[in-house]
């Protein structure tokens, strides 16, 4: 390993940069998604969402 | 020795290059797809309004439970999926993702789907979904998949609940109706996977997998999937007389289910050569056709009923 990359840490290929870019990507998504689900749901049931039978 | 020479320095400073495609591979889309469908009937059949928001929630969490399933699965069975031609190309034999990898992506949606289907909708469901994935991940592959012939019977149970979590999800409670649907997958299992296993028992052997064709021999399992194939099409027949689903499904049933016995006889008659091979073939083909089409038949019922009572 020369100075250069040890300065500069772990260097990404470019297929690495964009595969982590897609993954974060989708897991942005994911999140997004999951953010949406809790909010309609939480319209539809409105104050029921509390009740839940065990 | 492995169908794929690839090998991860599992010590060695590593960046992954596995992309959104390899994960979503990990999820089985296929095996996905076949839950979803017997959920959506196991939903639908419920003698109960369910809003569409919470229908499309419960869907979706069962089907992301079932993708960590998967997931954890294959975390678990990397060492024997590359020594199989069907599954050596998935993405962890590849090399695409690591097996701890894998496994964190499988904990990880198991738990978001386990807790929003119990919170958002009722943790009955939620609590039947965690013990599906358990039941699948750590009876199934943990336990039996590499220690009995029975794997398959016994595993089997894990795919066939999805419908009655579906069915808790939408009524919050159990009943007769989804248990039957449980049944119907149950017996259906063996058949279809011990067929699969004929034509594949290659593979399995390499792997040291001990499937039933590779315990005990192609004729003894040709002779367990006819007898499974009778107990299967009397299951998937006797809600009919039993009154629990009506004529419709009760002629579809028998018809389909004559279907089966028939290819089922043909395996076990053929049992030398390429017409051998060719009927297990058709059974494995015809197997995946006759639980769709089953499920299917229930789900055309209720949509019928309620688009056209009177004529119904």
């Amino acid at each position: 390993m020369d100075d250069k990359q040890e300065r500069n840490g772990i260097v990404l290929t470019e297929a690495q940069k964009k595969s982590r870019r897609q993954r974060s990507i989708a897991i942005a998504l994911a999140l997004g998604v999951l953010v949406v689900l809790f909010f309609a749901v939480t319209m539809v049931k409105g104050p029921a969402v509390l009740v839940r039978p065990i | 020795m492995s169908i794929v020479e690839h090998h991860i320095d599992l010590t060695a400073p590593r960046i992954s290059e596995a992309d959104v495609a390899d994960f979503i591979a990990l999820l089985k889309p296929r095996v996905m797809s076949l839950v979803v469908f017997t959920a959506l009937v196991g939903l639908v059949i419920a003698p109960v309004h369910v809003h569409p928001v919470l229908a499309f929630t419960s869907l979706l969490c069962i089907a992301v439970g079932a993708g960590a399933a998967g997931a954890l699965n294959m975390a678990l069975e990397g060492d024997i999926d590359a020594l199989m031609s069907r599954t050596a190309s998935r993405p962890i034999p590849r090399g695409r993702i690591t097996p701890p990898e894998a496994m964190a992506f499988g904990l990880t949606l198991a738990f978001f789907s386990v807790m929003t289907l119990g919170i958002l909708v009722n943790w009955i469901a939620g609590s039947l979904l965690a013990f599906t994935i358990f039941f699948y991940v750590v009876i199934y592959t943990m336990a039996l998949k590499r220690w009995t012939a029975q794997n398959i019977v016994i595993g089997g149970a894990a795919g066939a609940l999805p419908p009655v979590v579906a069915w808790a999800a939408a009524a919050g409670s159990l009943s007769v109706e989804p248990l039957l649907l449980f049944l119907i997958i149950f017996f259906w299992t063996p058949p279809h996977f011990w067929a699969l296993a004929l034509f594949r028992t290659d593979d399995y052997a390499r792997a040291g997998v001990p499937m039933l064709p590779v315990v005990a021999g192609p004729d003894a399992t040709r002779l367990q999937i006819l007898l499974y194939t009778i107990v299967l099409v009397a299951v998937a027949v006797a809600p009919w007389p039993l009154g629990y689903f009506d004529w419709v499904y009760g002629v579809t049933s028998l018809a389909l289910g004559g279907g089966m016995l028939a290819f089922a006889i043909d395996v076990y008659r053929r049992r030398e050569g390429r017409k051998a091979l060719r009927a297990t073939r058709r059974l494995f083909a015809f197997s995946i056709l006759y639980l769709f089409a089953l499920f299917a038949t229930l789900l055309v019922e209720v949509v019928a009923r309620a688009v056209a009572p009177s004529i119904w």
